[in-house]
């Protein structure tokens, strides 16, 4: 097929032959059209809520407008974007590429996987008809099994989407196992390859669990069984033991694959040999194994016993040294690297350093006795969108600047893509270093009134918000205009990177490589 | 990899031990009382002997490559955890009646 | 054994190099699938030990109020099972599926068996309230059935207590006996859908086998399958005890 000159994309015409792909390349776009409008969604949602908080008083919405309107932002942010965003859509595109393989081991389970996420989302989508939910993301018993029927929906859309993410992590790791080029040692994978793969073991063990909760979930609702009912004698924290099981792990599916992106950008960007390989590959794994024993640190105020508390606060800090070995690693990288600073790097600078105040606030926040005193406050919120949106969604749009001439053969706007790059960093501490400050100050998160005392704190914040949409609007319209008209780029190589990715034509053809490569050392030998 | 025969012989020994195994799980539950939780843990240690025997003879674990065995003990593995720290979550609840984040369900003794 | 059967099959899928890879990949991905279904299973273990833990009693007086004739029936039923779709693995990687299909079917009867035997348990608890969903849950009739099958020596009996009354000697609150049946019909009606699912890959396989589809170098289906009921059968083993016996 290449030899006609013919690339992934145009191999093939009519919206039938993108429907029915199962080119992991054809997928990954797939992914990009279905996560993007779920982030404007998502993103949505979150500037309705910013406005509503800009006076103390209530501007335009009634307390049960703000839940449902926080519960989408929480779900489709989590469920929808974060989730799947990195491991789906960049690690589909990129994985088989940087591996030397012509896909991923399982193509119709990576197409299944896409349909079940799309197939969740309108579930969960539907439940707006019902009257929306107002639980929040976390659906926590026994009000969830009291409020308004649409959560049986929302969950079973959360189950459905539970598949989407274990097939690919499954897809992964066996294709990880057992795809790679000749030569293409376990200790030669690109890191981006490490952190899919302790990705997908997150995926692949604690989705499960999701599952079985969701499951139960739904299954209260409909026959009201009450099995985390205490009228019962059910036990409500067993839900969230359940929940946590996965949900933290989550976390890192989140995070752990940004951090595999900005390994990859700043090695490249550096133009230098990444700083402990090996250090930063373990770490990944590190990370994966700690993230299952540390579920507790979300519990300490509802009703886990003090014991347990304890072990959880401890363990929880433990997170705290493969995380703090990447970054010291990452700088190890930079210094005395020939560092360009286009818009990939920008992004991977912002990671950087929001990503290490998200990271410190966490150890604060797992502290036991200091989570009494913040659990529930702005600061939880601010923490964990340090972490979530400026750490997993400014890596994603890293990668997506990155890995976007070898996705689309076209180069968006340089100047203006560093535009977006600022603009989101200045406008996301904008709208969230006020939020740290109220929270620590008592300021309760989840609510739609506040006292006037916080009102400069969350005009900012919601001033920093417009900053923080506009330029990420700024930037998915930067490569969608791109993907369509941007200059074409054919050159195989445009940032100099070492992965095998960069070895295939821009954009690759069907089969990834013409011949399929044999690596004969690490990649980011530099220098 | 290695494509391994079992035997038929073989599988008819992992039954015959599985049947076995049975019996003594039924025998032990109904006529031995060892008290508190004994039944329990004896019963958990068999079925955990009968699941290693289909696992290495009926799955093939015993002539399968590392990875297959590694996958397979993750998930026990992490099921464990699992299981370990709600247990220690659970069994210090309400100590002495001193816990101050007591849910306030009472739990009958 | 047939020659043109798996020779249409020396072809691996465009993505790999060769039909070892491609039957190594496959089946690691079932082994995947397996440690995702003992995560899944797992979390309700938890939860049962969990209840357990708080109310010994009332976990007592369910798992005797179960029959465990019918449960161990149903344990060698899916043990015999088990052993016959290990066997027709075996006669599958040397070629012979018509033996292997032979074997699946005894399998595939097996497993309807097993869900026959269920069908009447389950019948025999809905009728005496003991379904705990869609308000069939009747307390008194519950409590009532758990007392009349509770051991000799138990020394407790099982009460619904009214708000007001206290416990007498050897009463235990009866309230979490609901717990219980909650756990039993979420576990094994989980179970239960998993054989029939299984039923349903076995029939596909018995599809392919009758085509002479497999051979000693195309068998990924087959074992894959076999998998998949062998960690239907595991779960049964931790399931019988804990529900019917202890």
């Amino acid at each position: 097929m290449g030899a006609h000159g013919g690339n992934y994309i145009n191999c093939e015409k009519g919206l039938w032959s993108w429907l029915t792909t199962i080119d992991h390349k054809r997928i990954a776009l797939l992914y990009f059209i279905a996560i993007m409008f779920f982030f404007l969604v998502g993103g949505l949602f979150a500037i309705l809520l910013r406005l509503e908080l800009f006076t103390p008083e209530p501007l335009f919405m009634t307390g049960d407008m703000y839940n449902r309107a926080m519960t989408l932002h929480g779900s489709i942010m989590v469920f929808m974007v974060i989730v799947p965003g990195v491991p789906a859509l960049l690690g589909n595109f990129a994985l088989p590429l940087m591996i030397g393989a012509k896909d991923v081991a399982f193509p119709k389970l990576n197409l299944a996987s896409w349909y079940c996420l799309m197939i969740g989302a309108i579930i969960a989508f539907l439940s707006l008809f019902w009257g929306g939910v107002d639980t929040g993301w976390t659906f926590y018993t026994p009000y969830s099994s009291k409020t308004a029927d649409a959560v049986a929906m929302v969950v079973f859309g959360a189950f459905v989407m539970g598949f989407s993410s274990i097939l690919t992590g499954l897809n992964f790791i066996v294709t990880i196992h057992k795809l790679r080029a000749p030569g293409m040692t376990m200790m030669r994978l690109p890191l981006f390859v490490w952190s899919l793969y302790a990705t997908a073991i997150i995926q692949v063990i604690a989705t499960p669990v999701l599952g079985i909760t969701l499951l139960l979930l739904t299954v209260e609702r409909i026959f009201g069984i009450g099995i985390f009912d205490p009228a019962m004698g059910g036990d409500p924290v067993l839900f969230q033991h359940f929940f946590w099981f996965y949900s933290h792990p989550a976390v890192y599916i989140m995070i752990i694959p940004a951090m595999g992106i900005i390994s990859e950008i700043i090695s490249t960007f550096s133009q230098k040999t990444i700083f402990g390989y090996k250090a930063i590959a373990f770490s990944s794994l590190g990370i994966s194994a700690i993230s299952f024993i540390v579920w507790g640190h979300h519990m300490f105020v509802s009703g886990q016993s003090v014991l347990a508390g304890s072990i959880f606060s401890v363990l929880t800090m433990l997170v705290g040294v493969p995380t703090a070995i990447k970054l010291f690693n990452w700088v190890a990288t930079m210094y005395k690297g020939r560092v360009k600073l286009d818009t990939p790097m920008l992004y991977a600078i912002n990671f950087l350093s929001l990503f290490t105040i998200g990271g410190l606030t966490g150890l604060f926040l797992a502290a036991f006795n200091v989570d009494v005193h913040l659990h529930d406050t702005y600061f939880v919120v601010a923490h964990f969108h340090y972490v979530m949106l400026g750490g997993a969604l400014m890596g994603f749009f890293g990668g997506m600047f990155y890995w976007f001439p070898k996705m689309s053969g076209r180069m968006y706007n340089e100047t203006l893509g560093r535009v977006t790059a600022i603009m989101t960093f200045v406008g996301f501490n904008v709208t969230f270093i006020p939020q740290f400050i109220m929270g620590s100050q008592g300021m309760p998160r989840r609510y739609h009134t506040y006292d006037g005392a916080f009102t400069p704190y969350h005009v900012t914040s919601t001033i920093g918000s417009w900053i923080l949409a506009a330029g990420f609007i700024l930037a998915i319209y930067l490569l969608v205009r791109a993907m369509f008209k941007g200059e074409p780029c054919t050159e195989k190589n445009p940032w100099g990177g070492t992965t095998l990715e960069w070895t295939a034509d821009s954009p690759p053809i069907h089969e990834n490589f013409l011949e399929i490569p044999t690596v004969t050392g690490r990649p980011y030998e530099y220098r | 990899m290695a494509h391994h025969i079992v035997p038929l012989n073989t599988n008819i020994k992992t039954l015959a031990a599985l049947v076995v195994l049975t019996a003594v799980t039924v025998l032990t539950a109904k006529f031995i009382h060892l008290g508190g939780a004994g039944n329990l843990i004896l019963a958990m240690f068999i079925a955990c002997c009968k699941a290693g025997i289909v696992l290495s003879w009926f799955m093939h674990l015993k002539y399968d490559g590392m990875s297959n065995r590694v996958i397979a003990l993750c998930g026990l593995a992490f099921l464990a955890l699992f299981i370990g720290f709600s247990a220690v979550d659970l069994c210090s609840r309400n100590q002495g009646g001193q816990n101050q984040y007591s849910c306030g369900f009472s739990t009958e003794k | 054994m047939s020659t043109a059967s798996y020779n249409k099959k020396e072809q691996a899928a465009h993505h790999f190099d060769s039909l070892d890879q491609q039957h190594d990949a496959g089946k690691e991905g079932v082994w995947i699938f397996m440690a995702t279904e003992i995560m899944m299973f797992g979390g309700l273990f938890v939860g049962y030990f969990m209840y357990r833990t708080l109310y010994p009693q009332t976990y007592m007086a369910g798992g005797d109020s179960l029959n465990w004739y019918l449960g161990a029936l149903n344990t060698l039923v899916l043990l015999i099972s088990s052993f016959t779709m290990a066997q027709a693995v075996t006669e599958t990687m040397q070629g012979n599926n018509k033996k292997a299909l032979r074997l699946v079917t005894i399998t595939t009867v097996c497993a309807l068996a097993f869900m026959v035997v269920k069908y009447f348990e389950y019948t025999a608890k809905i009728d005496h309230g003991l379904f705990p969903g869609f308000n069939m849950w009747d307390p008194a009739s519950a409590v009532e059935y758990a007392n009349n099958h509770l051991r000799s020596d138990a020394g407790f009996s099982l009460v619904n207590l009214q708000p007001g009354q206290e416990l007498a000697p050897g009463q235990v609150d009866g309230k979490s006996l609901k717990l219980f049946f909650v756990l039993y019909f979420c576990m094994t009606g989980l179970h239960g859908f998993h054989i029939l699912v299984g039923v349903g890959l076995m029939i596909w396989i018995m599809k392919r086998l009758k085509n002479d589809e497999f051979g000693p170098k195309y068998y990924t289906a087959v074992e894959g399958v076999g998998l998949y009921w062998h960690i239907v059968d595991v779960i049964w083993i931790f399931l019988f005890p804990l529900m019917y016996l202890i």
